[in-house]
């Protein structure tokens, strides 16, 4: 009988389940990996870098494009960092607005990635039902930031400006009735508060939909449970985070154990899994949707109610009104100092984390007096759970390594940095 | 929580872990390099830490740490531009910062325990030829951040058995992260319709600095009252 040897594969970096620019090399015995090696690093652009060449407000849109389809809650740690080494924290009502959004980009986060884990399992629909929903939350986005997508609404010392009390609305065209434009703009002619309100009321239906199209199909379970099990010990040692701890059991949430902004004040649950396979961090994924959507009611209704500031009046590190700057001189100083050379951070170090919808997402600043960080290193969850990819997928056959890359939820943005 | 914990390693271990000033937020300590793989089992095994989870490990470059990216003594009568002289230039400035690092180099620790819910940094400093032994079989996630750390600023570690590049280019030379690494790098690749390949070139731009770092002692924030 001839010698049978085992062979490498290649897969990716431009393969459609690949999640961007994942090249693994895998050792193959027939069908059953023996080694999974990823390859990463395509997509390094040097943020840490670029943003140790600038004054800290200039690099908070880098920050939009590391983990780019979540991109507030990158802001939110940059943010929150600089807050620390300054030793200021913004009025309550950015707080406010900081977890709400933050929830929002949860959602729009595990939006996609229920899509293009679906799509890699071989659920096609789900990726345009996720995609339906997805519009409505960049439309909130746009109206509070200007842009769908990298937005850089948070600033230090609180976010950008307040909320819109005007929803945009879409406009009449040749293209469409007088009853189709009614229907489109049906929840717009409120604030973006009511639109977010109308969104909230019927999310939850929407996860229905997405539940009865997987959570019980035979295909879905027999491509995700007992796939990439990982033990609460192996999931600790392997720097696992966010729903992918969860997943194996472990209740751990830094909204809850190291609260920051207002989550203390907020209701909510904290789902966790029982077996750590890839059907468990589905569930807990999907209830998380369930859980935002209920924090993002109770900040709309606390956000209702308590208007105010939305960024602190400490001149030297946030911008004076436009109208201050009118007829008075102090004021105009201050802006052009602010937006040319910035604010000198006094020297310490320190790091920052929040619960991103990946996992833990920290920023660590070196600062050593400087208009400049010294050093910035971005932690990033996608980066520990790719680097447990070998481990996962060992034993297991070819087309799992798929739902394992979906389960882990990767974007490149982030673990290239 | 971590008062608790910064007690008790002043009462035990108050030799080994030296508190660092500057360290803001969860406790930030340093260690001598000898003591390095001591104290990682130590925070790893001892009940009272129970540091489960690693979170980060991060390379660190003191080369500039504490000096303007320009020096404008002369400019008050001359005009920035004129009186401002690159760094590079005159490199034996004074550090003018609290925290006067010990060595070029440093790693930095992030733990965290999940079990007690706390957290500690750790700092070692690391000379030009120094490396440092790799703590992979107390913490698996270290793994891929010390082949970052590797890449980034050279920093070797021992007994680590697979340390590739990760980030940067196959065959990709230097370590970018290091502060004497300019930004713009030096090499960039274009298409050579000619050749019919891609080719690597020296970069044609120069590095410039639109915005110069300018360390201002601001009393202000000292006692972190600023703000509201």
């Amino acid at each position: 009988m001839p010698e049978i040897q085992n062979f490498t594969l290649n897969f990716g970096p431009q393969h459609p389940a690949a999640h961007g620019v994942l090249r693994l090399i895998l050792e193959m015995d027939g069908e059953v990996i023996l080694r999974a090696d990823p390859h990463i690093g395509l997509l390094h652009r040097a943020t840490e870098k670029l943003v140790e060449t600038k004054p800290y407000n200039h690099s908070i849109g880098y920050m939009d494009r590391l983990d780019y389809v979540s991109m507030m809650c990158n802001e939110h740690g940059y943010v929150l960092a600089i807050e620390k080494l300054l030793g200021i924290s913004p009025p309550i009502r950015a707080q406010y607005i900081r977890v709400m959004f933050d929830e929002i980009t949860r959602i729009l986060n595990h939006l996609m990635w229920l899509g293009a884990h679906g799509l890699d399992v071989g659920a096609m629909s789900m990726f345009l039902y996720c995609f339906r929903e997805r519009e409505d939350l960049m439309d909130c986005y746009e109206a509070v930031s200007g842009t769908r997508m990298h937005a850089t609404y948070y600033r230090p010392g609180g976010v950008y400006r307040d909320l819109p009390d005007e929803m945009p609305k879409y406009l009449k065209s040749n293209y469409r009735s007088d009853k189709d434009l009614k229907k489109l703009n049906y929840n717009r002619e409120g604030s973006l508060l009511d639109f977010i309100e109308s969104f909230t009321e019927k999310f939850p239906s929407c996860i229905d939909e997405y539940e009865t199209l997987l959570t019980d199909n035979r295909i879905w379970k027999q491509r995700t449970v007992n796939i990439g099990i990982v033990t609460p010990e192996r999931a600790k040692n392997l720097g696992f985070t966010g729903p992918m701890l969860r997943g194996s059991g472990i209740a751990w949430d830094l909204r809850k154990s190291q609260p920051y902004e207002v989550y203390d004040r907020i209701d909510f649950d904290i789902p966790i899994g029982t077996n750590g396979d890839c059907y468990d961090r589905y569930l807990v994924r999907v209830e998380e949707l369930r859980q935002s959507n209920k924090i993002i009611k109770q900040c709309i209704a606390w956000l209702k109610d308590n208007p105010g500031p939305v960024i602190s009046d400490n001149r030297k590190v946030a911008p004076p009104q436009r109208g201050e700057m009118k007829d008075d001189m102090e004021s105009l100083i201050h802006h052009f100092k602010v937006f040319t050379e910035g604010y000198s951070v006094p020297e310490g170090e320190t790091y920052a984390a929040i619960e991103h919808p990946k996992g833990e997402f920290g920023v660590y600043i070196i600062s050593d007096g400087a208009n400049k960080p010294y050093r910035v290193k971005i932690r990033a969850p996608g980066f520990s759970h790719l680097a447990a990819m070998n481990e996962m997928v060992q034993g297991h056959m070819l087309s799992d390594v798929v739902a394992v890359i979906g389960t882990q939820d990767i974007v490149f943005g982030e673990i290239d940095r | 929580m971590s008062s608790e914990l910064q007690s008790y390693i002043e009462k035990n271990y108050g030799s080994i872990f030296t508190p660092i000033p500057t360290g803001k937020g969860h406790p930030t300590y340093e260690c001598e390099i000898n003591h390095y793989l001591e104290v990682c089992e130590l925070l790893k095994n001892d009940p009272n830490f129970d540091f489960d989870t690693l979170i980060d490990l991060c390379g660190i470059d003191y080369l500039h740490y504490g000096l303007d990216e320009w020096s404008s003594e002369l400019a008050s009568k001359e005009g920035f531009s004129r009186g401002a002289s690159r760094l590079d230039e005159n490199l034996n400035l004074e550090r003018n910062t609290k925290l006067k690092p010990r060595s070029r180099f440093a790693v930095q620790l992030q733990l965290l325990s999940v079990s007690k819910n706390h957290r500690l940094s750790l700092k070692v400093y690391l000379n030009d030829d120094e490396s440092i032994p790799t703590i992979k079989h107390i913490w698996t996630s270290v793994d891929w951040f010390e082949r970052e750390a590797f890449d980034l600023f050279g920093i070797i570690f021992i007994g680590h058995e697979d340390l590739r590049r990760i980030l940067t280019d196959y065959g990709f030379s230097g370590h970018p992260f290091r502060k004497d690494f300019p930004v713009s790098g030096y090499s960039e690749v274009r298409y050579d319709p000619q050749q019919g390949r891609v080719v690597y070139e020296p970069v044609s731009i120069e590095p410039r600095v639109q915005i110069p770092k300018t360390i201002r002692d601001d009393s202000r924030y000292e006692s972190g009252s600023g703000g509201d």
